[in-house]
């Protein structure tokens, strides 16, 4: 239905109809303007493929394939027909390795960013929105966060929490929020300045419905933009973290395969293919996500693009 | 229309004042500083004064946005309460109308979803769609359904002020402040919108406060002036004694640099309204006063008293008062 | 020979591969001592009119006829002559210049700016200058010294004007100077501005939507609707006995106080200016007309001399052809 009909015929639509139709039109109206970005589709397509293979793992590689003791390639053994990335230092496919790598590395990454996201948008909306004293004590605890070097942190609270999978993504999330927290709040105090505000307040609005329906819309693009360039910063963190061995030690991440590779001495083997596999696969993740990012920020916010 | 003796008004200000705590070592600032103002019901009030006399202040403490530092504002002749429920039970009676449409609607929220706004707020959900439409055919948008789905930047400025008109009217209330309603809109359609707040008022009984610095617009619209200066009316009365008559120095000048005001020789006071944190003795105008600064308050012996003594507000004829000691001296 | 000269100008903008024209074909002139007012609403074209005068359109802009300043062709000058022309010659006051300053520079700094870039003169000279073009407009000569965020509103536009006026122009335009200021604070302004083209021998150009502030402070207004100048004539007529509808109609919007006719008869206009790249055909004022005929819609009426005024209704070029 074009936008032309919608605007004609509302009168059969109840107020419900109306605001899932429009919310359709702007869904349809964002997907046109992505398609039109040559940048964004190369990082959705790049994205899918990891998405795609990760999903996928299971038919491909059976978990037996991750087996120490099922191993029976030599070890160190450079790329070939059958191991097309090499194996490891204990003979296992790093194509393996690296395929079910992807879930752990792509869950961790998604999930630690949206908990960042959530955090950093509660604390910056309402360190924005209540002046005085909540808003003080937010706009510290967030300054606090922000000045506190982040990798020791992380290491301290990995290693209180233990190691898991589930701790990793607190550890990401609650160390990675205070910037989104500064940008959402630099948002909404701008929003605040608005007569909306005051005409929603004179209409009688509480702080919950200025909040959510006025404030959160108007800040929403913001977070999404961010979100996206956040992944990115999630799956390098997921990386370095399990590098420096605080990974979840049932799991294979890419990042635990770097940390294993190095500990096997795959620099003094020259064994290239155990750390340059999962290392290129981080980089194009992270530009994908970099690039979708990039192309979402430019349509939710025009004024961006040009920069 | 003029306030009717045996009814209370709709909206009162009783010995109001609004002090703001100054920052970085400025002293306080009395924004509002004893201001007594009764609104009829279906009346319409226009009130003047320059940017900085309060005025804005005023008539946020009127809707209960802003706290009195002492002072009432009575609604129907009944005290307003500042508990959460009495304010909000407030807020569906009594409503505001910005300036600037275009800042006053969010611009992701879509013409029925800011009209709608204010039923939301209230809970009220039965009938959604049937009230909308009634507020925006009100405010002047027909077919309402045409305008349902358009975003604020679709509209044109005097549109967005009708929608603006509408999101108050959706909750039927009995007073609207409008803040500057008219003045950031096109000169054409200013009339428009000026004669859509007149037919609220005759239609609905509508009582209306109309904040601004025109007086053309007073003239256009409103029963009576209150004219504002440095947080106290210093005149307020029937609009056509008022603006033909004026007794009060402030409003004389006020009235002879408006452009259309050819016929008055032009009394251009120097300076800009003093500040509010440190208030001059005596009459708070006396700095500015043409009359002070020509002698002649000094002819008349009264400069003594305008410079020092406090000044009440003294009555004119019935509906009119001034805060000049020569609206006695002329012995009108 | 006048000051300033807009002879048959058109300006279109060129956006997403649509012509919008923004000014058609109009033709004016302001003499050196002169207050020419143009009136209209936003989009109307006045600002982009005026802009042309020190070359400032957008550079998407195709403008056509010619905009002479002392009888040279402003459009076609190279840019080294455009560039001594602005300020020197012509100078603008903006809307909202109160913003335009520099907030941690001193007021009089800023003013010395102009004078040091384009007279070439001496720090201890443009000092002396500087209290000269305050006290030209009214304020003490202190103010050089402080910043901007120590002066009111008004106070700020007045600065605006002396930096204006540093160059010793011919010619200034005023774009909105008022606009945004309090009724005492504008008075104050074109007190300023009337002083000036009085004592200085400038000619004035103000814009302004306001037609009352016009009639006061300009010897002609010409209307502008569309684009197109609808009306133009000695101010008091045009503001007293607007002939075009729509002069009548700007006239009316800001009524005498004390006038019986405006009381509680707010007059204005249906409907809203029309979007200058999708104008009706005919004249483009005909769908908000109170008094449109058949013979309105078919063509645009020319601009028409009668007498001393030039008017665009056919409505007033019969009567005008009958009396």
């Amino acid at each position: 239905m074009s936008t032309s009909e919608i605007h004609d015929n509302p009168a059969r639509l109840s107020p419900r109809g109306i605001v899932r139709m429009r919310r359709r039109a702007a869904l349809h109206k964002f997907t046109r303007s992505f398609r039109h970005s040559p940048s964004g589709m190369v990082g959705l397509c790049l994205l899918g493929v990891f998405v795609v293979v990760a999903v996928a793992a299971p038919l491909v590689f059976p978990r037996s394939a991750l087996d120490v003791t099922q191993a029976i390639a030599n070890p160190f053994q450079p790329p070939s027909w059958d191991y097309p990335l090499g194996t490891d230092d204990s003979g296992r496919s790093v194509l393996a390795l690296v395929v079910w790598g992807a879930r752990i590395s792509l869950l961790v990454g998604l999930a630690a960013t949206v908990l960042s996201m959530v955090i950093g948008t509660t604390v910056g909306i309402s360190s924005g929105h209540f002046r005085g004293w909540t808003g003080g004590a937010l706009d510290r605890v967030t300054d606090w966060f922000l000045v506190i070097p982040y990798l020791p942190l992380a290491i301290v609270l990995a290693t209180v929490l233990g190691r898991s999978m589930l701790n990793i993504i607190i550890v990401i999330g609650v160390t990675s929020w205070p910037g989104t927290a500064r940008l959402i709040r630099a948002q909404t105090l701008s929003v605040e300045g608005r007569p909306y505000l005051e005409r929603a307040k004179a209409l009688g609005a509480g702080h919950y419905h200025q909040m959510t329906r006025h404030v959160l819309p108007n800040v929403t693009p913001l977070v999404l933009a961010n979100t996206t360039l956040a992944v990115s910063i999630s799956i390098l963190s997921e990386t370095t973290l399990s590098f420096l061995g605080l990974g979840d030690p049932d799991n294979v991440s890419w990042g635990s395969i770097l940390e294993q590779g190095f500990q096997a001495g795959a620099i003094s083997q020259g064994a290239w293919w155990y750390l340059g596999a999962p290392g290129v696969c981080v980089v194009l993740v992270v530009l994908a996500f970099n690039l979708i990012g990039r192309a979402v920020e430019g349509i939710l916010d025009p004024r961006a693009a040009g920069r | 229309m003029s306030l009717d003796e045996r009814r209370p008004a709709a909206l009162e200000a009783r010995g109001l004042e609004v002090a703001f705590r100054g920052r970085g070592g400025g002293g306080t600032a009395w924004a509002v500083d004893g201001v007594d103002l009764a609104l009829g019901h279906g009346e319409i009030v226009a009130l003047v004064g320059e940017s900085g006399c309060g005025k804005t202040t005023l008539a946020r403490a009127l809707l209960g946005l802003q706290r009195p530092a002492s002072g009432q504002v009575l609604v129907d002749g009944a005290p307003l309460g500042y508990r959460g429920k009495e304010l909000k039970a407030y807020r569906r009676r009594a409503q505001l109308v910005l300036q600037d449409p275009t800042g006053a609607l969010n611009p992701r929220h879509t013409v029925y979803e800011a009209v709608a706004e204010g039923l939301r707020v209230h809970g009220i959900v039965q009938d959604e769609e049937a009230r909308v439409a009634e507020a925006l055919s009100l405010a002047g948008l027909r077919p309402p359904e045409r305008f349902y789905l358009r975003y604020p930047h679709e509209l044109s400025g005097g549109q967005r002020q009708r929608v603006v008109i509408a999101g108050a009217l959706v909750l039927k209330p009995d007073v609207i402040v409008a803040d500057e309603p008219v003045s950031s809109l096109d000169a054409s359609v200013r009339g428009e919108i000026l004669a859509l707040l007149l037919r609220l008022r005759d239609e609905l009984g509508l009582s209306l406060l109309v904040v601004t610095h025109d007086l053309g617009l007073a003239w256009n619209i409103a029963d009576r002036v209150a004219v504002m200066y440095l947080g106290r009316i210093v005149e307020q009365g029937p609009t056509e004694e008022l603006l033909t008559h004026p007794r009060h120095p402030y409003t004389r000048a006020l009235l002879s640099v408006v452009p259309e005001m050819q016929r008055l020789e032009p009394v251009v006071l120097a300076g800009e309204p003093p500040d509010p944190t440190n208030i001059p003795t005596g009459c708070r105008f006396h700095p500015r006063c043409p009359v002070v600064a020509s002698g002649e308050a000094a002819r008349l012996g009264i400069e003594e008293r305008c410079r020092t003594g406090e000044l009440e507000i003294l009555t004119v004829s019935p509906q009119h008062t001034s805060a000049c000691h020569l609206a006695i001296n002329e012995g009108m | 020979m006048a000051l300033l000269e807009f002879d048959d100008v058109s300006i279109t903008y060129h956006s997403r591969g649509v012509d919008v024209p923004a000014v058609r074909g109009v033709t004016l002139s302001v003499a050196a001592g002169e207050t020419l007012g143009i009136a209209g609403e936003s989009g109307c074209g006045k600002s982009t009119l005026t802009s042309t005068v020190l070359r400032m359109q957008p550079k998407s802009a195709t403008v056509t006829g010619e905009v002479r300043l002392n009888g040279r062709n402003v459009l076609t000058l190279p840019w080294g002559q455009v560039r001594a022309l602005r300020w020197a010659e012509a100078s603008m006051v903006f809307q909202g210049a109160m913003h335009a300053l520099n907030p941690v520079q001193r007021v009089g700094d800023q003013l010395a700016e102009p004078l040091v870039l384009h007279n070439r003169v001496s720090a201890s000279k443009a000092a002396v200058r500087v209290s000269e073009l305050l006290e030209m407009v009214g304020l003490p000569a202190r103010s050089a010294r402080v910043y901007p965020h120590q002066l009111s509103g008004g106070q700020k536009q007045r600065v605006m004007i002396a930096m204006a006026l540093a160059c010793e122009p011919q010619l200034i335009v005023a774009d909105e100077p008022t606009t945004a200021l309090d009724v005492m604070v504008q008075a104050q302004v074109l007190d300023v501005l009337q002083g000036l083209v009085r004592e200085l021998g400038v000619g004035l150009v103000f814009i302004s939507h306001d037609l009352s502030v016009l009639s006061t402070t300009c010897d002609r207004i010409a209307v502008m609707y569309a684009g197109r100048v609808v009306e133009e004539g000695p101010a008091a007529d045009v503001f007293d006995h607007p002939q075009h509808p729509y002069a009548t109609a700007l006239a009316g919007a800001f009524p005498r106080v004390g006038d019986t006719r405006y009381r509680y008869a707010p007059s204005g206009l249906p409907g809203d200016p029309p979007f200058p790249g999708d104008l009706p055909v005919g004249c483009p004022f005909h769908p908000r007309c109170p008094g449109a005929m058949d013979e309105c819609r078919m063509a645009e009426p020319p601009l028409l001399q009668i007498g001393d005024r030039r008017s665009a209704c056919l409505r007033v070029h019969s009567t005008g052809e009958r009396s």
